[in-house]
């Protein structure tokens, strides 16, 4: 039997849904319009470089990067831990780890929302021992804040996946050869779990760059990433060429990150064929 | 009884751009137990998988008992095959699987019952019927996959290398079985399998083939003994292959004598290449031999010694049950019988 | 031991990071007052205040409908593609998996504003397809599919290619090979993928956000303009309910995948 058909529906669902309307936003982001009706016009992503826009994009990506820092630094312990041999029971701290990231996004930012506030639960503990309050909501480290929380088991999982497996016996025969644990680390784990790195930091980059939830509650009305330009420009602006070329520019700097990624995957491939 | 079932004729098939097949014929007669031997790669598979139906060939003809059936698909042909892995069904019960084909005949409950009970009998798996398909052994599995086969009672039963996955003791209890249930039933049996000495064990006809090509078609005997090719001489048994040239009928020459043989028909001073077995190189005194050599190696194999001679720049392979020493002079005879002659191959 | 008495500190803080909010955002669900600082007492009002909204009812009501039917969709077609693609040649099937890799990469925001610009677009001119339910249905439809291929493509792979040919080798019809053993194969995939197309669409925001129209609004939706209002408890009575379903729906997926698991070891 032929069954190559059956697949026919979702090709035509996915051209119409999927292909069709990335091409709308690409001629969107190429065109302006006239009396006369859509002209083409390299103006909505000329305007993308204007000093104003730019600062949003240079925010966005280095709130994004710092989050991602932030992550790594935390995660790569984490993952570690997590594949050490004294866990017997780490299915379960696996577990605790996936659970948050499959609650709702907006309900875990909203918990720091609460949390956060002048009179949430941390200033009123805070005020109880004595320390004065702090007053990070609505700042740039509380955007930093809520992509942490949010994307840290994005990091942890792809190292710990890597780091599980990781042939022990290449660590013993470091081990054997000579080098302690820091050089251990420093020579064999950590080159060995990059590739579990590179797919972290893409995991926790994307979602961050292009957040405009976390920006919107943690960060108020003043601190605009390029997500909420995005939304404003098709939301409340109504500048569908300026908003597409927006969504144009997201959309190759996910690229970029996807093609590092790759890169290093068959990077990967690559230092296996070698052996 | 020499009523052919299946023909093949001119077949053809074709895989991405090589060819698996080229312009094959064979006949298989009702009742034999015909088996396909050859490396991985020659086409067995394909010609199996042709008369099974999950392929049709891209030229030629596919004949079931005088009628063509090229594109008749699996579920109308009265055959059925036995998988290399099984391919049991992994969510059906041992008694499922076997009546799996009965069911869709919509056999009566009581009647199928019975014929599912009578073939795991057949088969030694009675007591079996609701044990699951992943709890079996190899051997269990492959006579489950047997059964689930011959409950049908095709005319045709197709063995795709069925002992493969099996450990060698089990894999020579299994031929056994396979050929008393074969003799008992009174059913075609093509089997596939790239181990010449199953094939010898087993099979009423061995097809031999290579690259697509028949190579030879004949009893276990005489493809043993009386080779066609130098491809044949060499994948069945071990072989010592001389170049020779034959004088006249019945008499040849190699390795420096002129042997009396019982070939003839090649005209005079034909090159040919002469095949002797090594057990069929006789072991004597340096004056008795009709040549001479000198013992290079000496390897105990159990039963026999395999012995490297060397007699100019050739070196006979011999198996004897007496041994003689490396470094010692000996004598080979070989006798008229052993020399198997074979038309030089016009090969590249 | 020091070492790993450490090791334990450090995952009991992380742990303490990722849940405390969680845990506090319920209980104070519970709490007799609106400050989200003082304990005032154990009540269930907000969890009654919830249900008697109308604005939580009908957003709830959208929420499953679109979860349910978006899921069942995207299961069809879902299930049919993949068997579909993994029949296919591998450049072709490279082509196509690259396709389905496009909306699961692409961030949602851009997934979003391109659905609505081609709804807005479509309804312009045909008067069909205004924004609204129907849309946002669609919408789930598209994003859900991939994850559904995603799920059953590698039950097929597992599938011994054999399977099918031995169904017709003993006289089963393409149809009933089928349904009578590639899909009790796959089924498992099937049913993960299912479960996963009704939580991405239990929990979605972004693709909503954008292809929704007024009046139509799912819980995150909803949940998201209180939020911007400021804090509420009868968020927190939604965001337990919430929680508590996708925990179970998860630990669903989780026990049947760890039930594969162990049944393959035993294979």
């Amino acid at each position: 039997m032929n069954k190559k058909w059956i697949s026919a529906p979702y090709l035509v669902w996915m051209v119409i849904f999927i292909v069709v309307p990335l091409f709308l936003v690409g001629f969107y982001g190429i065109t302006v319009r006239t009396d006369t009706g859509f002209v083409f016009s390299l103006e909505p992503l000329q305007r993308c470089f204007e000093p104003t826009y730019l600062k949003v994009l240079g925010r966005s990506v280095l709130l994004a990067a710092i989050s991602t820092v932030i992550c790594l630094i935390l995660g790569y312990p984490i993952a570690m831990i997590l594949t050490s041999k004294d866990f017997s029971d780490k299915n379960i701290y696996l577990m605790l780890f996936v659970i948050p990231m499959w609650m709702n996004f907006l309900l875990r930012t909203y918990a720091w929302l609460t949390l956060l506030e002048k009179n949430g639960l941390i200033n009123v503990l805070l005020q109880k021992i004595g320390l004065n309050p702090i007053h990070i909501l609505y700042t740039n480290q509380a955007v930093v804040l809520g992509m942490v929380y949010n994307f840290l088991p994005f990091m942890v999982l792809p190292i710990y996946s890597v780091l599980k497996k990781l042939d022990s016996s290449l660590i013993e025969a470091a081990q054997d050869l000579g080098a302690n644990g820091f050089q251990t680390f420093i020579k064999v784990i950590f080159p060995l779990s990059i590739p579990g790195v590179v797919s972290g930091i893409t995991m926790v980059f994307m979602p961050a760059v292009t957040t405009f939830v976390i920006s919107r509650l943690l960060g108020g009305g003043h601190y605009y990433l390029i997500g909420n330009l995005i939304e404003e420009q098709f939301l409340s602006v109504g500048n569908w060429h300026f908003g597409s070329a927006l969504s144009i520019f997201l959309m190759i700097i996910i690229l970029i990150s996807i093609f590092i990624t790759s890169h290093y995957e068959t990077d990967k491939e690559g230092s296996v064929g070698l052996w | 009884m020499s009523k052919h079932i299946i023909e093949l004729k001119n077949i053809d098939k074709v895989y991405d751009g090589n060819p698996v097949l080229k312009n094959m014929n064979l006949y298989i007669r009702k009742n034999e137990f015909l088996t396909l031997l050859g490396p991985s790669g020659c086409g067995k598979t394909t010609t199996l998988r042709i008369i099974g139906g999950f392929e049709t060939p891209d030229k030629g003809d596919v004949l079931f008992e005088g009628k063509k059936i090229n594109t008749l698909p699996p579920y109308k042909r009265k055959v059925n095959t036995v998988f290399q892995k099984y391919a049991l069904f992994p969510h059906l019960t041992v008694a499922e699987n076997v009546a799996f084909g009965l069911k869709i005949k919509k056999m009566d409950k009581h009647t199928m019952e019975e014929k599912v009970k009578t073939m795991l009998h057949l088969v030694n798996l009675s007591g079996f019927e609701n044990r699951s398909i992943t709890s079996l052994s190899g051997g269990q599995q492959q006579r489950v996959a047997i059964a689930r086969a011959l409950v049908n009672e095709p005319e045709v039963l197709l063995l795709d290398e069925p002992l493969g996955a099996l450990d060698l003791k089990l894999r020579k209890e299994m031929q056994i079985e396979l050929k008393n249930m074969q003799q008992r039933l009174g059913i075609t049996f093509i089997f596939v399998t790239h181990d010449q000495e199953e094939a010898l064990t087993m099979s009423d006809t061995i097809v031999v083939m290579n690259e697509g090509v028949i190579q030879q078609v004949g009893s276990p005997i005489d493809i043993y003994n009386e080779p066609e090719n130098r491809f044949v001489a060499k994948f069945i048994g071990e072989s010592n292959i001389v170049d020779g040239i034959m004088l006249d009928d019945y008499l040849v020459d190699f390795a420096g004598y002129h042997f009396p043989c019982v070939d003839k028909g090649f005209g005079q001073n034909q090159p040919v290449d002469v095949v002797i077995r090594p057990e069929d190189v006789k072991i004597v005194t340096p004056a008795e031999g009709m040549i001479q050599g000198e013992v290079k190696s000496v390897i105990f194999k159990g039963v026999h010694y395999e012995m490297q001679v060397t007699s100019g720049d050739f070196t006979w392979m011999v198996h004897s049950t007496l041994m003689e020493a490396e470094g010692t002079q000996v004598g080979i005879q070989i006798g008229p019988n052993d020399i198997h002659i074979m038309k030089k191959e016009a090969e590249a | 031991m020091v070492n790993r008495i450490m090791q334990r500190i450090y995952l009991c803080l992380i742990f303490l990071f990722l849940y405390a909010p969680i845990v506090i955002l319920i209980v104070f669900s519970f709490n007799d007052s609106k400050s989200r600082a003082k304990w005032n007492g154990f009540t269930l009002r907000w969890y009654k205040e919830m249900i008697q909204d109308p604005q939580i009812r009908s957003a709830l009501y959208y929420t499953l409908a679109i979860a349910i039917i978006a899921a069942l969709i995207a299961t069809i077609i879902g299930t049919f593609a993949a068997i579909g693609i993994h029949n296919m040649k591998r450049w072709k099937r490279n082509i196509i998996m690259n396709l389905t890799y496009l909306p699961v990469l692409n961030p949602d925001i851009v997934t979003g504003i391109s659905l609505m610009i081609l709804f807005i677009f479509i309804s312009s001119r045909f008067s069909i397809l205004s924004p609204g339910f129907g849309t946002m249905l669609l919408a789930h439809i598209t994003f859900n599919i991939p994850y559904v291929i995603l799920s059953v493509l590698p039950k097929l792979k597992q599938l011994d290619k054999n399977l099918y040919e031995a169904a017709l080798d003993l006289g089963a019809t393409p149809w009933y090979a089928f349904f009578q053993v590639i899909l009790p194969q796959i089924a498992p995939g099937i049913v993960t993928g299912a479960l996963l197309a009704f939580t991405l669409s239990l929990d979605d925001f972004v693709i909503s956000f954008f292809t929704t129209g007024a009046g139509v609004s799912n819980l995150s939706i909803l949940i998201y303009s209180m939020a911007r209002r400021g804090v509420n408890p009868k968020i927190n009575a939604l965001s337990t309910v919430l929680f508590i379903t996708v925990l179970f729906l998860l630990l669903l997926i989780n026990a049947r995948s760890s039930k594969d698991r162990v049944r393959k070891e035993h294979a």
